[in-house]
């Protein structure tokens, strides 16, 4: 199914390029439909032969292998702010589940957080580390993984303390008649019926994190990143057009890699629930 | 009004259930008081078959709850196996089916009978072998690695039923759990519960608002009444144990449903409590 969706973008792309203005369109005098030159948009295979290409002259690595190592970078980022985020938000859920003052004190606040844009966030959390540690500042990963953590953590956070409160009342009280407590009723019961909710919220959170790591890759200037990939090429597009999508081609399979790879962990947690029938 | 029946108080090393003098009042929303429960006394031998019976709000199952421990009476006391309650509870001398199997959707038919053995702390050798055995005595064996969506409501009951017994309680508490259920379905399951009863032995307290199904499981059908909530009459059903069938249609049995029906008859709520009758069946006792 993927290639064949991935056909159908390209086709689409080079539809536009042929039948598209060269110099975009205007309605009312907004500029609303983009340029299909050569510049602005490259020919897809183009893209793909750019790959094959030096990065930079006289560098003996293809782009591929350069964007390639990049996007694995970044991947490791966001696979440790996706779990870091992920153990977070459900400690979060725990503790607001079990205090119902404690989730009517923070609940607000969580959502706020949510609010504040992440290209503000990234010099602050920067700042804090320097101030914190001189040698945590120099790595400026740890801020990426902080970002998404701070992006991961929300949906697993409201995904699991829903799931946590939706055990069924006939189910607490049959823990109650077995004289369970309150951790015994967590883990066989609540964190069990939670399930179904925190599966889902896992495929944000997973987003979430890549969205973070590669966005404060490119507002903090992390070094080895895809964020940054696309930064630079970017700034080369004038140029060398093809290249900033090569850039993109690693995000995407970044992307791609990540919801995989939660689509497999949401099979796993879903395996042996009622099913809905086909 | 129906006078109470006068029944032998067992002594006290016999009696499983000794309910006595016990209130229940519910605050709900506005201060308003309810009396949920007033002045109960409910001794059970070991090995009998109690049925509760009563219009909504009659506190049958808040009855059942305070034997259960899972509220605490306001006045008077309750002892389970001649120790408080609470004790009970602890010690896990009962166990308790509802109306919905409640059964946990994520383990399997056997792993849902070995919950109460697994927090018991036994080892999974001798829960295995348990719940090999109460699936036999319910007859699903070969559903042992199923998971409780892919059973009919009724096997979702039957394996409830197993879980409730799974360690072997002295005492069996229920409400309505065939409730759910289709007649044929039910009338099927009382002649199940029955035959387990009768092979273990258990003591039975069994909530149920259907007359003949008080009538064709109990020794003894304790009717009770609404506003407040308390015992209004007792009657004995002497089928023994072996029932089958034919009990069904015979005439001791039509003579024993009506006799019920009779004694229900005095507790029917008059018009003016309507609007209580609301109030409880959402607030206290909607199950």
């Amino acid at each position: 199914m993927f290639p064949l969706a991935f056909a159908l973008v390209a086709a689409v792309w080079e539809a536009y390029k042929w039948i598209g203005p060269v110099d975009g369109g205007s309605l009312l005098g907004v500029h609303v439909l983009p340029r299909s030159s050569d510049l602005a948009m490259p020919h897809v295979w183009e893209m793909i032969s750019r790959l094959t290409e030096p990065e930079v002259r006289g560098n003996p690595d293809s782009v591929l292998v350069v964007v390639a190592a990049a996007t694995w970078y970044s991947f490791r980022v966001a696979l440790l702010a996706f779990a870091a985020g992920t153990a977070f938000g459900v400690g979060l859920a725990v503790v607001m589940a079990r205090f119902r003052t404690i989730e009517r004190a923070l609940m607000p606040y969580l959502v706020v957080s949510q609010t504040v844009p992440i290209i503000v966030l990234g010099p602050l959390i920067l700042s804090l580390l320097a101030y914190a540690s001189r040698d945590l500042a120099t790595e400026a990963w740890v801020a990426a993984v902080l970002l998404g953590v701070f992006l991961a953590f929300f949906p697993v956070a409201l995904g699991t303390l829903r799931g946590l409160k939706a055990a069924h009342p006939a189910s607490l009280e049959l823990m109650d008649s077995y004289a369970a407590g309150w951790g015994t009723t967590l883990v066989k019961l609540r964190f069990p019926a939670a399930v179904p909710f925190i599966a889902p919220a896992l495929r944000v959170a997973a987003a979430s994190a890549v969205v973070g790591v590669v966005v404060s890759e490119i507002s903090l200037g992390v070094k080895h990143g895809v964020g940054r990939k696309i930064f630079a090429y970017g700034q080369e597009a004038s140029s060398d057009p093809a290249k900033l999508y090569t850039a993109v081609f690693g995000a995407a399979a970044l992307g791609l890699v990540m919801s995989v790879l939660v689509a497999a962990i949401d099979r796993r947690m879903m395996r042996n629930r009622p099913q809905e029938i086909a | 009004m129906n006078a109470v029946t006068p029944v032998s108080v067992p002594t006290a090393t016999t009696a499983t259930v000794d309910v006595s003098g016990v209130g229940k009042v519910f605050e709900v929303a506005g201060g308003t008081r309810v009396d949920a429960l007033v002045d109960v006394d409910l001794h059970i031998a070991k090995g009998e078959f109690v049925s509760l019976i009563g219009p909504s709000g009659c506190g049958k199952s808040t009855l059942l709850r305070l034997i259960a421990d899972l509220i605490q009476p306001t006045t008077g006391e309750v002892l389970v196996n001649g120790k408080p309650a609470h004790q009970a509870r602890l010690d896990q001398d009962y166990g308790m089916a509802f109306q919905q199997s409640g059964l946990f959707e994520w383990r399997s038919v056997e792993r849902n009978i070995e919950l109460p053995l697994e927090l018991k702390g036994w080892d999974k050798a001798e829960r295995r072998t348990r719940s090999a055995e109460m699936l036999e005595l319910v007859k699903l064996t070969e559903f042992a690695r199923h998971m409780p969506w892919q059973l009919s409501g009724g096997m979702q009951q039957r394996v409830a039923i197993a879980r409730a017994l799974a360690a072997h309680p002295d005492l069996l508490l229920m409400d309505e759990p065939f409730g759910a259920l289709d007649e044929m379905t039910r009338e099927h399951m009382q002649a199940e519960l029955l035959r387990i009863c009768a092979d273990t032995g258990t003591t039975v307290v069994f909530v149920t608002h259907s007359i003949p199904e008080a009538v064709y499981l109990a020794d003894r059908v304790v009717v009770m009444s609404p506003r407040p909530g308390r015992i209004t009459a007792m009657i004995d059903v002497a089928f023994g144990r072996r029932r089958d069938e034919l009990t069904r249609e015979a005439t001791e049995f039509f003579a024993k449903v009506t006799e019920v029906r009779e004694a229900l008859r005095g507790t029917h709520p008059s018009p003016d409590d309507a609007a209580a009758d609301h109030r409880l069946a959402r607030g206290i006792d909607d199950r």
